[in-house]
């Protein structure tokens, strides 16, 4: 059997650990709403720590810059895999009251964890599936009951997507920092590391003489 | 038509105005008016009913129009003769346009000519012009037939002509009439027809008939009535002012010189022999229309070409195909088809910055110094400052003419070369022929040299020249504008030379140049008195033979005169001899370009010198608009960006631009860099204020040489422009605006802001000092680098490299090695090349490129296990659909994970019979698992097929009843006193994971336990646990017997039954309760694991699991072996004993969502130790229903948390053979029903196991059952129906749901069932309901809803006037009014030829009627609108039966036997298993026994029995009876009775197996397990 350094010379999984926080979201017209999230990964991907789901709190716009509804909501988890297909995506569901009070969807979105290493920042644009009719639509604001999908990780997936029609509604910006194990020794070249563009050199910003 | 006589008289005194224009129009329409009455009277012409007094009018007319005519005549000639003096002849051109000539040509040339003589004055009248000559020739064309009238040019003369007296005479009389509108329109539309000559004669004809119309359809009498004063409007004025806006563009060709500019003649290209290519067609008459209107514009003639044409551009047709026919090199393949299979190349270049892994070499660097920018022009210069720029330029080049001092050096070096002509000559005494040839070379080279002086001399002195005058103009315009704004000053500074010395010093050298040029023209000279002298000879020569030619021709007159004449036509011209260059001239003219390019002597040297030491005028004392230009400079700044390989590194401060336009950056830039360079570049950018930057211009500055290092560079500078366009609203010039110094505005010039960057570029020095160069080799990474290391080409030259073979040649000589890497390439291509040539591929690749991205071989791909494990997994294949984590190396993939697969791919065409214990049930389980994969298979792909309520959840639309509902709902109290279910929400099942799901059964209560007997005890008399059928039917339900024993009620515990649950082998139970009716209200939590953690729809619907729910005793025994102990302490062992259980599968779960009943306690038959008590006495008010039924009963709620959505039918069509009418009917016989009671199930058609669709009362037939129970009981019918319904009964049970994953009710006719031995309630219900009538009874299928197994299919009949509902798979029947029944709702009837709807309140059996014929009650399929149109059966006509196989059952029964045995011991794994075979063999004769009484009546006595022979044992065990399907159900049911886990020491077991044969193979499987423990 493999001894412990045999193990760390071939890994049999890749770690992906993504850590950041949902940032805030731009919702113009609605206001305290909050958040939810989940992962959806394939079947070859684990969570080996963190939270795969969550909801944060809720979150009123501010009087000073009222078109941010800042959330800085931290997410963290660590993924194992075998399989880089059905990477992990983040899908985030915003809900919050309606004109009469009613705890209505705001918006769907999904993006994929960034799979370089690093700090990255997504804006996702959200959406929410639209009423099949315009009495539907009335009836659904009256009754404070919108159409939602059946799962919010139907955003995730392709598949069936055609049969729905959405509207966009608003934007959520979420950073993430991602960090990854053992993903290039097992031969999976998602980092240009050795990316070493003149412009990126260290030295590129130059001395300023005056 | 009511026109007064006067008006008609008006008419006719007009010259005809309206004869002219109308009778054209009438003319035309040929068959209407014109040509039905004779055109007498031209106003009637106009007038639609009849005048009555044409004749009158015709008289008055005739006499106005002789006077008339006369008047004419006499003008028209005087005319004529004034206008023929004027104009002799009109353009023959125009006469060709007017064709058919008669007599009156000449009229019509006068009045052309009358008409040409206004339109001369105007060259723009020619439009006009053609158009009067048309419709004059109309106009005689009508003229030839209407003599009467007056002809067309005196009425034209009438118009043009002014002849007083008929015009006031016309005028007098137009005053006092009404009608004289008329004649103005009539006069109108005369001009029209002059006017609309090009338009097409219907239009002009429809314009009059509907202005004809117009005129007096909207004119009532009174209009006639009402006196106007006449609005007579001059025509010719009117004429003229229409002429002002209308222009109708001729049709005639116009004249090529009109076309053309003024005095040139047309040329033609084509003619001069130039391709000029055919022009599109555009027909002739457009293309004149086109020209005569382009001509009307101002610059008409910048259209045409120089050959008065149209200009055009030649047909961009081609008349041939152009693309080159393709010629294959195979045969046979068409050309274009042929694919070429190219490897996937890597681009090198999107690579190239990129390192690769090994050449990494350590960071070079590049120093960028940006010094400064100077503009050279920038939009914000003033005037002055161009001119200061200017003279800057100027300057600067005179200081760098000054450092080359070319002047000087050429100056020297003819004063050098003269030296050496002259001593040359001097040394010539020698005769050497050498120096006589270096003398011409030198003299050539003098004069060489003397040339370019000259040109130098004189461009220093134009320089200069332009230096003082561009100052003198600066200097001007600063006394101008009186304000400096640059600190330009020129200096002249005079060097005063020594007079004599320069004069001299001039002299000579123009004396010598002088001689020099004498010299040069001497030779000349000579040259051409050579010349001269040769050409004199000739002529002389020719002279001669002239005059001699002259003599012969005298002598004889020669045909060929006019030969000669041409000889002497060109007379030779004597040759002129050359001039001598007279000394005088050549001097003039050397002092004359001496005078014009060299300073005079005497005159002081000039030297100018600029300096920046003026004084620049202070803004606050500038004007305004030079104040506002400063400003505008101060606002502006600028930036340089440095992009490396187009991308942008760096950049420079922003700075602003000085107010002499410089900006100085001075900043140096290291770029780190690993390649070298493809580019560089600098960007200037301006920037204006706060507003962003624009660029100006990019600079490329050339990557430095290898040598040029860091220090060592001067600074270079580049010069840049920009093309930008500015305008500024100061003083500032712009550009690319131009502007003029000069006052008028004259010499205007154009400047674009333009500049200079003063920067270097240079490599940067290592520590070690070593330059920090990359290698240059990287420059070329595009060439292959096996064809860069060996020099292919030299050895077989460039062709050689595209002929392989060639190629390949040379390889194999070259002896390259194959295996160093830097061959690789070329060996490579060698080889594709010469093994490529000889394959055809013969064969259509339709994804070509797939071979692309195949990443791995197929073979590889096939052998790679964790590929083929993925590959299932996508698949979906049922072992590996939800398999989690593949792993990401071969080694670690298990063989093991195949072999079930395997196994199973295997075993679908192996039967086995070890499984199966039986042959034909194991080719039936192998059928069935074809035709569910075939189902399955269907299902995936419907899978994937979304609704959008599969991903959207919306609330269905609320009708207004429920919308107003709701509303009232809101004021409903939030906590009402008695609170309804609420519906829950259900979860899809996608989002789910192992143990998120639990089952929840609550156990309310049971009913009539069976309670113990102690083994002393007298055996009581059996209660009556059984009922007859015809003690059902035919005698009223008698009272029960008194069997309350008298002893039972001083009995303290009868029973203590607890209910265990066990699900997935998880087991829950309740606490003990007490009694034969105990109440537990229990809620028990079992978690629901789904197979492989897939918790998608269809993996649910296929859960095979069932719930078995046992009802178990608990006995204490005391455990006490001591009796001295009793005193002290309790030791009591607990013993359990299974009293019955029920099973509801988990799909009955799931697709009920709960079930809430009470369900009948599956117990044996015999019960070792127990009996049934009838308690009347506590229960005394259920006992009417009760006592009807036997059995013990137990109440349950079960129910999944969270509620889980059940999956939906495939949303799919079946293919069907029924008539596409019957479906149509029956859809809508589906719809109307689901409208009424959309909670009623109506089926009229379902699926056939081929997946047909059929209606569904084929499947109803009259069939046979098996003789052989008809013979068991000949005589009682009802007996007979009872062993029948117990056959079908012990056809094993298999859910579709189970086996078609929920997908569909497949319906198998009952020859296939009873082949396939397997089946759902449906095929049980149609088989017994079949064999129902074919016994002669009245039966129905019933389709309700029952508990537990939800919607299903039971059996109707008709007994004795009472109804009985059977249910098929139990065997069981019901009373109608029986409130145990299971079935809870009826939904439809169905029998062979009709489908009965219920449409009753109720669909509760105990409450409806079943009474068919009332159509209040039942909406029947077929009626009297829809007859039944004779559905065949698709049963078949009889049902042949195997007889029963004892010898294979009981070999069966010993297997099982066995099987049961070692399963036992195998759950018993700590404690040994003694079977009791004494008691066994008892068993085994018994268990017939159960067989033949149908498990009833025969407990009493085999207690007895058992008592009798074992003795002291107490003896708990029972007989379980199930039909055969395979072992594992067998295993499953043993286990679930718990009898193993007794733990008694000295425990024994007993275990018999009976099956008893009946026809077709059923079997029925008895199986008597029971626990043995000695007593005492």
């Amino acid at each position: 059997m493999a001894t412990g350094a045999a193990a760390m010379a071939a890994p049999s999984v890749f770690l992906l650990a993504v850590s950041g926080e949902i940032e805030s979201g731009q919702f113009p017209g609605f206001d305290d709403l909050y958040c939810k999230f989940c992962f959806v990964y394939g079947q070859d991907w684990v969570p080996t720590a963190g939270l795969e789901e969550g909801i944060s709190q809720i979150t009123s716009k501010s009087d000073v810059s009222p078109t941010t509804l800042v959330w800085n909501f931290p997410i963290d988890i660590t993924f194992k895999s075998t399989n880089p297909f059905g990477w992990p995506q983040i899908v985030l569901s915003v809900y919050g009251p309606d004109f009469f009070g009613h705890d209505v969807v705001r918006g769907y979105g999904a993006v994929h964890v960034p799979f370089t290493p690093g700090r990255h920042r997504r804006t996702i644009a959200m959406f929410v599936p639209e009423s099949t009719s315009m009495l539907q639509q009335f009836t659904s604001w009256l009754t404070g009951r919108r159409p939602e999908f059946t799962d919010p990780k139907v955003v995730a997936q392709g598949e069936g997507r055609e049969v729905t029609r959405v509207r966009s509604q608003g934007f959520v910006t979420i950073s993430f920092n991602v960090m990854t194990k053992d993903l290039k020794k097992l031969g999976y070249d998602v980092t240009p590391s050795d990316l070493q563009s003149p412009s990126l050199g260290p030295g590129a910003q130059g001395l300023h003489k005056y | 038509m009511n026109c007064s006589e006067e008006s008609q008289t008006t008419i006719t005194e007009l010259p005809e105005p309206a004869g002219v224009a109308e009778p054209r129009a009438q003319l035309r329409t040929g068959g209407t008016m014109a040509a039905a009455r004779p055109r007498d009277a031209p106003g009637a012409l106009r007038e639609l009913p009849p005048v009555p007094s044409t004749s009158r009018t015709g008289i008055a007319e005739l006499s106005v129009r002789q006077r008339m005519r006369e008047k004419l005549k006499a003008a028209k000639s005087k005319a004529e003769i004034t206008l023929s003096q004027e104009y002799p002849s009109p353009q023959p051109r125009r006469l060709k346009g007017v064709r058919g000539r008669n007599p009156e040509v000449r009229l019509d040339k006068v009045s052309d000519n009358d008409k040409f003589r206004e339109m001369r004055e105007d060259e723009t009248h020619l439009p006009p012009k053609v158009k009067f000559r048309d419709s004059v020739k109309k106009l005689k064309h009508k003229s030839t037939f209407q003599n009467d009238f007056p002809s067309e040019e005196e009425a034209y003369n009438f118009f043009t002509f002014n002849f007083d007296a008929g015009r006031e005479n016309m005028k007098s009389g137009a005053r006092k009439r009404n009608g004289l509108n008329e004649e103005d329109e009539a006069e109108g539309e005369c001009v029209e027809t002059h006017e609309d000559e090009q338009e097409e004669d219907e239009t002009d004809e429809d314009v009059h008939l509907i202005k004809d119309e117009d005129l007096f359809m909207g004119r009532t009498d009174e209009d006639f009535v009402v006196m106007k004063p006449a609005e007579c409007e001059n025509y010719s004025e009117q004429l003229k002012r229409e002429k002002e806006f209308l222009f109708i563009p001729s049709m005639l060709t116009v004249p090529v010189s009109e076309k053309m500019p003024e005095n040139m003649q047309p040329r033609y290209l084509e003619d001069e022999g130039l391709y000029t290519g055919e022009r599109p067609f555009v027909s002739q008459s457009n293309q004149n229309i086109l020209e005569n209107r382009i001509l009307r514009q101002e610059q008409g003639k910048e259209w045409f070409g120089d050959d008065g044409k149209i200009l055009a551009l030649p047909n961009p047709i081609k008349q041939s195909p152009t693309r080159p026919p393709i010629f294959s090199l195979e045969e046979g393949i068409a050309p274009e088809l042929e694919t070429v299979y190219r490897k996937a190349i890597k681009m090198t270049s999107a690579n190239q910055y990129f390192v690769g892994p090994g050449d990494f070499q350590g960071l070079f660097q590049l120093d960028i110094d940006i010094s400064g920018l100077i503009f050279t022009h920038h939009p914000c210069f003033s005037r002055e400052h161009v001119l200061a720029a200017k003279l800057a330029q100027l300057y600067d080049q005179y200081l760098a003419r000054k450092q080359k001092n070319l002047t000087k050096l050429l100056t020297d070096k003819l004063h050098a070369l003269r030296n050496a002509v002259q001593c040359s000559i001097e040394g010539a005494g020698d005769g050497v022929p050498v120096a006589q040839q270096s003398i011409s070379e030198y003299k050539m080279e003098v004069r060489e040299t003397r040339r370019l002086r000259d040109a130098e001399q004189e461009k220093d002195r134009m320089l200069l020249k332009t230096i003082i005058k561009v100052w003198k103009q600066m200097k001007s315009l600063r006394d101008f504008q009186k304000f400096t704004n640059t600190p330009m000053k020129l200096y002249l500074r005079k060097e005063e030379v020594d007079q004599q010395s320069d004069e001299k010093a001039y002299e000579a050298e123009i004396q010598a140049e002088i001689k020099e040029l004498l010299e040069e023209y001497m030779e000349e000279y000579e040259k051409k008195m050579e010349e001269y002298k040769t050409e004199l000879q000739d002529w002389k020569s020719w002279k001669k033979m002239q005059k001699s030619k002259k003599k012969k021709k005298k002598k004889d007159i020669n045909e060929d005169e006019e030969s000669e004449d041409y000889d002497f036509d060109e007379e030779r011209i004597k040759p002129i001899p050359p001039k001598t260059a007279s000394r005088l001239e050549i001097e003039q003219q050397v002092r004359e370009k001496a005078d014009s390019c060299r300073r005079k002597p005497g005159e002081p040297v000039l030297i100018p010198e600029l300096v920046l030491s003026g004084n620049v005028t202070p803004t606050e004392e500038c004007p305004r608009a030079e104040v506002l230009r400063r400003e505008d400079v101060k606002k502006r700044s600028a930036f340089i960006k440095v992009l490396f390989n187009s991308k942008e590194v760096s950049r420079t401060v922003t700075r602003p631009i000085s107010s002499d336009f410089r900006v100085h950056f001075g900043q140096i830039f290291n770029l780190q860099i690993i390649n070298w360079p493809e580019s560089l570049k600098l960007q200037i950018y301006e920037t204006m204020g706060m507003s962003s930057s624009t660029l100006l211009a990019e600079v490329f500055i050339p990557v430095p040489e290898t040598a040029v290092l860091t220090g060592s560079t001067p600074l270079e500078e580049i010069e840049f422009s920009s093309n930008q366009r500015v305008m500024l609203d100061h003083e500032g010039v712009g550009s690319g605006v131009s502007f003029s110094f000069e006052a008028d505005g004259s010499n205007k010039m154009t400047l674009m802001t333009s500049g200079k960057v003063s920067n270097s570029v240079s490599w940067a020095v290592g520590e070690k000092g070593i330059p920090l160069i990359p290698p240059i080799s990287q420059q070329n990474t595009g060439i292959p680098s096996a064809l860069k290391n060996i020099d292919a080409i030299a050895s077989i030259g460039t062709s050689g490299l595209t002929d392989m073979k060639k190629l390949a040649k040379w390889a194999a000589e070259a002896k390259l090695d194959p295996n160093d890497p830097n061959n690789a390439a070329l060996m490579q291509l060698i080889m594709v090349a010469t093994s490529g040539e000889a394959q055809v591929p013969d064969f259509f690749r339709l994804e070509q490129l797939q071979q692309e991205f195949n990443f791995v071989s197929d073979e590889e791909f096939n052998r790679s296990k964790r590929f083929r494990l993925l590959r299932l997994r996508s698949g979906e294949v049922a072992e590996f659909r939800n398999y989690k984590q593949v792993p990401l190396h071969e080694r670690e993939i298990s063989e093991k994970i195949f072999q079930d697969y395997e196994k199973r791919l295997q075993e679908r065409d192996v039967i086995d019979s070890k499984n199966y214990l039986d042959a034909h049930r194991a080719i039936v389980a192998n059928y069935l698992q074809k035709v569910r994969e075939s189902v399955i298979n269907r299902f995936l792909i419907a899978k994937h097929h979304f609704l959008l309520s599969d991903l959207v959840n919306e609330e269905d639309i609320l009708s207004l009843g429920i919308l107003g509902l709701g509303l009232f709902k809101l004021a409903e109290p939030k906590r009402p006193l008695r609170p309804r279910r609420k519906e829950r929400k259900k979860v899809t099942a996608q989002n789910l994971s192992d143990g998120d799901i639990k089952l929840l059964v609550n156990i309310i209560r049971a009913y009539d336990i069976p309670v113990r007997k102690t083994v002393m005890s007298k055996l009581q008399q059996p209660s009556k646990s059984s009922r007859s059928f015809n003690e059902m039917f035919a005698a009223s339900p008698s009272a029960q017997s008194p069997a309350s024993s008298p002893d039972w009620a001083f009995n303290q515990v009868l029973v203590r039954p607890f209910v265990e649950v066990s699900f997935q082998r998880t087991v829950c139970r309740t606490t003990t309760a007490e009694g034969p009716n105990p109440n537990w209200n229990e809620e028990l939590e079992l978690p629901f694991r789904a197979p492989n953690g897939d918790y998608s729809t269809h993996s649910l619907q296929a859960v095979k699991d069932e719930v078995f729910i046992n009802v178990f005793d608990e006995v204490l025994h005391d455990a006490v072996e001591d009796d001295r102990e009793r005193g002290s302490g309790i030791h009591t062992r607990i013993e359990r004993h299974w009293l019955g259980c029920v099973k509801i599968p988990f799909t009955t779960i799931y697709f009920q969502a709960r079930i809430d009943g009470t369900f009948k306690v599956n117990i044996p038959p015999v019960l070792l130790g127990y009996s049934k008590e009838k308690n009347l006495g506590m229960e005394r008010g259920y006992d009417s229903v009760r006592n009807l039924s036997e059995g013990s009963y137990i109440t349950l709620f079960i129910t999944i948390e969270p509620q889980l959505i059940p999956g939906e039918s495939v949303r799919e069509k079946f293919d069907t053979q029924e008539d596409e009418k019957l479906l149509q009917a029956a859809e809508k016989y589906e719809a109307e029903c689901t409208s009424k009671f959309p909670s009623r199930q109506c089926l009229t058609t379902v699926i056939d196991l081929d997946g047909k669709t059929v209606f569904i009362t084929r499947y109803i037939k009259p069939l046979n059952p098996p003789q052989e129970l008809l013979d068991a009981v000949p005589n009682r019918s009802h007996t007979a129906a009872e062993l029948v319904a117990r056959y079908v009964a012990l056809i094993p049970f298999l859910p579709d749901t189970v086996s078609f994953a929920g997908i569909c009710d497949l319906w198998s006719t009952s020859d296939q069932f009873l082949y396939l031995l397997a089946g759902d309630e449906e095929e049980h219900a149609v088989l017994l309901c079949n064999y129902f009538l074919g016994m002669g009874k009245k039966a129905w299928l019933i389709i309700g809803n029952a508990i537990p197994e939800g919607p299903t299919a039971y059996v109707l009949t008709l007994e004795q006037s009472q109804y009985v509902i059977w249910n098929p798979s139990t065997g069981c029947f019901y009373g109608q009014y029986d409130t145990f029944c299971p079935l809870q709702n009826v939904y439809c009837l169905i029998s062979s030829d009709n489908i009965w709807f219920n449409i009753q309140e109720y669909d509760s059996p105990v409450r409806i009627n079943f009474d068919i014929s009332k159509p209040k009650h039942w909406k029947s399929f077929f009626s009297r609108s829809l007859p039944f149109p004779g559905l065949s059966s698709i049963q078949p006509e009889e049902l042949v039966y195997q007889h029963s196989d004892k010898a294979a059952a009981e070999e069966l029964q010993s297997r099982i036997e066995k099987i049961l045995k070692d399963k036992i011991m195998e759950w018993r794994p700590t404690r040994p298993t003694r079977w009791n075979r004494y008691c066994t063999s008892t068993l085994r004769n018994f268990l017939p026994l159960l067989e033949q009484n149908q498990g009833k009546d025969v407990e009493d006595d085999h207690q007895a029995e058992l008592q009798k022979q074992l003795g002291d044992y107490r003896v708990s065990g029972f007989p379980i009876h199930m039909p055969y399907s395979e072992v594992r159900p067998l295993i499953e049911a043993v286990h679930s009775t718990g009898v193993h886990s007794i733990d008694v020491s000295n425990v024994e077991f007993a275990l018999a197996v009976y099956i008893h044969p009946y026809p077709q193979n059923v079997l029925s499987v008895w199986i008597y397990v029971a626990s043995l423990v000695r007593n005492g």
